[in-house]
């Protein structure tokens, strides 16, 4: 039995070389498949078995909570993707050469998402970042049309400048831990800088943060540097919008968070939980607002995920044992739901032919599953009780409240004015007279299930290890 | 007062480069044509593998000289080069469209280079004074480098001031003594992937508009945002 991390690392990339030869897309789809159950079930191991730390891999508590997400929704994802390309394929929007490239990209995704939470330098972790982003890029033009191509060079130029700003930070961290640590890879390594990090040169440091921030936070999709996630996730293959919001963001937020870590283990450096609070709140009010005007679902959720991303940055900038645990239950909760739903829309859209909102309507009459699923995540993707999403946002306002009520009640507005937007949209969606075409659905729900049926699971019921793993990791997080 | 630097000559040489830098950097901000941009791109690789040159010497860090080897092979000649083709095979508009005046450009450049002057310089006191002076000249570059994507309208030209950003960055990843090698090497690399992705978008790009002028993308796209 082969070491999980070397199994987790070296799965995707073996799987690449092979699909990008492999004829035919149906053994295309099922290798995708495959490789990313084997990824899932090496990662499963971790929990037993957990491998020392080296001078480029690390594996503790944090990273397992987002390597294990990470490759249960890289798996579901891929079985969506096989039932939704086919259909692709069959009205000749992708061709079989574009197939085997974007099987063999999805599995490079994954390595550079894997390798970039299990890396233990923040070098490597900043290439790993760079190789998702670039992966999804290529991901994004696949369609090739005007409105996909514009939306690939936005994400490539805004998430290109992120990426640089992010190094520029990355230089600045290293060059604070120099004088402690000392001159080569040492001042570079995670567990290394997270001891020596009370002596750093504060203000140094400081500056190296706001780079952070800005960088990482462009992946995030933090307001104001959010423009390329809307059109990304709109005009891109649906499989790759939920692995974005689903994965991507997530990726980019634990890297912010380990930054951070370090910047609250420095007395002397700023605290960065105002930088984080501030601009989880901005996003969270101006997606909560965008909301209402938007004409295409895809997009429409798009602005969801930046209006969570907003809540969860929000609830890890309040920090404090339950901030942290509020904003690892939200993160995970929005991973699953946000991806669920996009397994669902991706079904929708090429039943309808587009992903207008206005092509679309009484969907629960025609199409009762997709409806009442589309219904389901709705419902569950704007903190509606009995669904997961309820209960973290429960815990990030009731926190707040406790500590900020100020702060709490501009929270409360914008989840209210998103809510607002979502009713108000899916509610035309899935009730009223039937819009577009009825014809057969060639899906498989599973996937929208499980990731329904797991947050409504969380909703109902947290078991009691998963609990008290959030919160040791949440005192981690200081 | 007599001229000489308390630092020494090797120090002096470092810093003259990293102005010059900038200096080629205020050069990209008043070119008017996309084939004088392409040539002032070259010209800000040349002088990034002096530096980088110099700074090996120096640190007594071969290695870096690779990435001097780099940046010179591929950023001073073969990508100015291969930008430079494409110019003409798709035959392209030579002139480029600006954001605002050329004067208000130049005027915004000053003012980013003293921002960043004025934000590094104070809290890089401790650290040692090659990098601390490489690492405030380094943010300038960068700067410029993202007010050259902020006021150009065409593809070709915003490409022109991302690579002059990533300059920047390498000129601050060498500045800083003994940062390990992998990162050099990656960063040279990820520039290289960074350009042939977007060679095969401006070929896609080509393929769909006829022009590789950005507006023309936001128009295309219409009232869906």
């Amino acid at each position: 039995m082969p070491d999980p991390v070397t199994g987790i690392l070296l799965t995707p990339i073996v799987a690449a070389a092979i699909l990008v030869v492999l004829p035919g897309y149906r053994l295309g789809a099922v290798l995708n498949v495959i490789a990313s159950l084997a990824a899932l079930l090496f990662a499963l191991t971790l929990l037993w078995h957990r491998p020392g730390t080296t001078p480029y891999l690390l594996v503790d508590d944090l990273n397992i909570v987002f390597v294990l997400l990470n490759c249960f929704v890289g798996f579901t994802t891929s079985s969506f993707s096989a039932s939704y390309i086919g259909h692709e394929i069959q009205i000749g929007k992708l061709s079989l050469t574009n197939i085997r490239f974007y099987h063999a990209m999805f599995q490079i995704m994954l390595f550079g998402m894997n390798l970039a939470l299990l890396a233990n330098n923040i070098g490597l972790m900043w290439v790993a970042v760079e190789l998702a982003t670039l992966t999804t890029v290529m991901m994004v033009g696949l369609y090739r049309t005007a409105e996909a191509l514009e939306a690939a060079w936005k994400y490539f130029i805004l998430g290109s400048v992120g990426i640089a700003l992010a190094l520029f930070g990355t230089i600045l961290v290293y060059l604070a831990a120099r004088p402690v640590v000392g001159e080569g890879i040492d001042a570079m390594i995670w567990t290394n800088l997270f001891h020596a990090a009370p002596d750093f040169d504060s203000s140094l440091l400081n500056i190296a943060f706001v780079f952070l921030l800005l960088g990482y936070g462009t992946k995030v999709g933090l307001a104001p540097l959010h423009a390329w996630l809307p059109d990304a996730h709109a005009e891109g293959p649906t499989p790759i919008s939920a692995v974005l919001s689903g994965l991507l963001l997530n990726v980019a937020l634990y890297a912010l968070l380990r930054f951070k870590v370090l910047l609250a283990a420095n007395p002397n450096a700023i605290a960065p939980g105002p930088l984080m609070i501030g601009m989880g709140l901005l996003s969270l009010i101006f997606a909560a607002f965008m909301l209402y005007r938007r004409r295409d679902i895809k997009r429409m959720f798009a602005y969801s995920s930046i209006e969570h991303m907003g809540i969860i940055v929000f609830a890890f900038g309040m920090a404090g044992p339950l901030g942290n645990f509020a904003g690892l239950l939200q993160m995970t909760m929005h991973s699953l739901t946000k991806s669920g739903i996009f397994f669902c829309v991706g079904h929708i859209a090429q039943v309808k032919g587009s992903q207008k909102i206005a092509d679309m309507g009484g969907l629960t009459a025609s199409h009762p599953v997709l409806g009442w699923g589309l219904v389901a995540g709705m419902a569950a993707i704007a903190g509606l009780p009995p669904f997961g999403v309820f209960t973290s946002e429960f815990l990030v306002v009731s926190s707040t409240f406790v500590r900020e009520p100020v702060l709490a009640l501009i929270l409360v507005f914008g989840l209210l004015v998103a809510f607002g937007a979502l009713l108000l949209r899916v509610t035309g969606v899935a009730f009223g007279p039937v819009i577009g075409p009825v014809g057969r659905v060639h899906a498989s729900y599973i996937p929208m299930f499980a990731h329904f049926g797991l947050v409504l699971m969380a909703g109902i019921w947290l078991p009691p290890p998963l609990v008290t793993w959030f919160q040791h990791v949440a005192a981690l997080l200081g | 007062m007599a001229f000489v630097s308390p630092h020494g000559l090797s120090f002096d040489i470092a810093h003259m480069l990293a102005g010059l830098l900038v200096l080629v950097s205020f050069m990209m901000l008043y070119q008017l044509r996309l084939l004088a941009l392409l040539h002032v791109l070259g010209l800000h690789a040349f002088v990034l593998a002096l530096s980088v040159a110099w700074q090996a010497h120096i640190q007594g860090a071969p290695h870096l000289y690779i990435t001097a080897g780099m940046a010179l092979a591929f950023k001073a000649i073969l990508i100015p080069w291969a930008l430079r083709r494409m110019v003409f095979q798709m035959g392209l508009h030579r002139e480029i469209e600006t954001v605002g005046g050329i004067g208000i450009t130049m005027l915004a450049g000053i003012a980013l280079v003293a921002l960043s002057l004025q934000v590094m310089l104070p809290v890089t006191a401790n650290a040692d004074p090659v990098a601390r002076e490489d690492i405030a000249l380094a943010l300038s570059v960068v700067l410029i480098g993202l007010l050259i994507m902020v006021t150009r309208q065409n593809a070709i030209s915003q490409v022109v001031g991302f690579m002059s950003l990533e300059n920047g960055i390498n000129l601050a990843a060498t500045g800083a003594r003994g940062m390990p090698l992998v990162v050099e090497i990656t960063v040279a690399f990820s520039i290289l992937v960074a350009f042939i992705v977007v060679g095969v978008f401006l070929f896609r790009i080509r393929e769909r508009f006829d022009t590789i002028d950005i507006s023309e993308l936001d128009r295309v796209r219409g009232g869906q945002m």
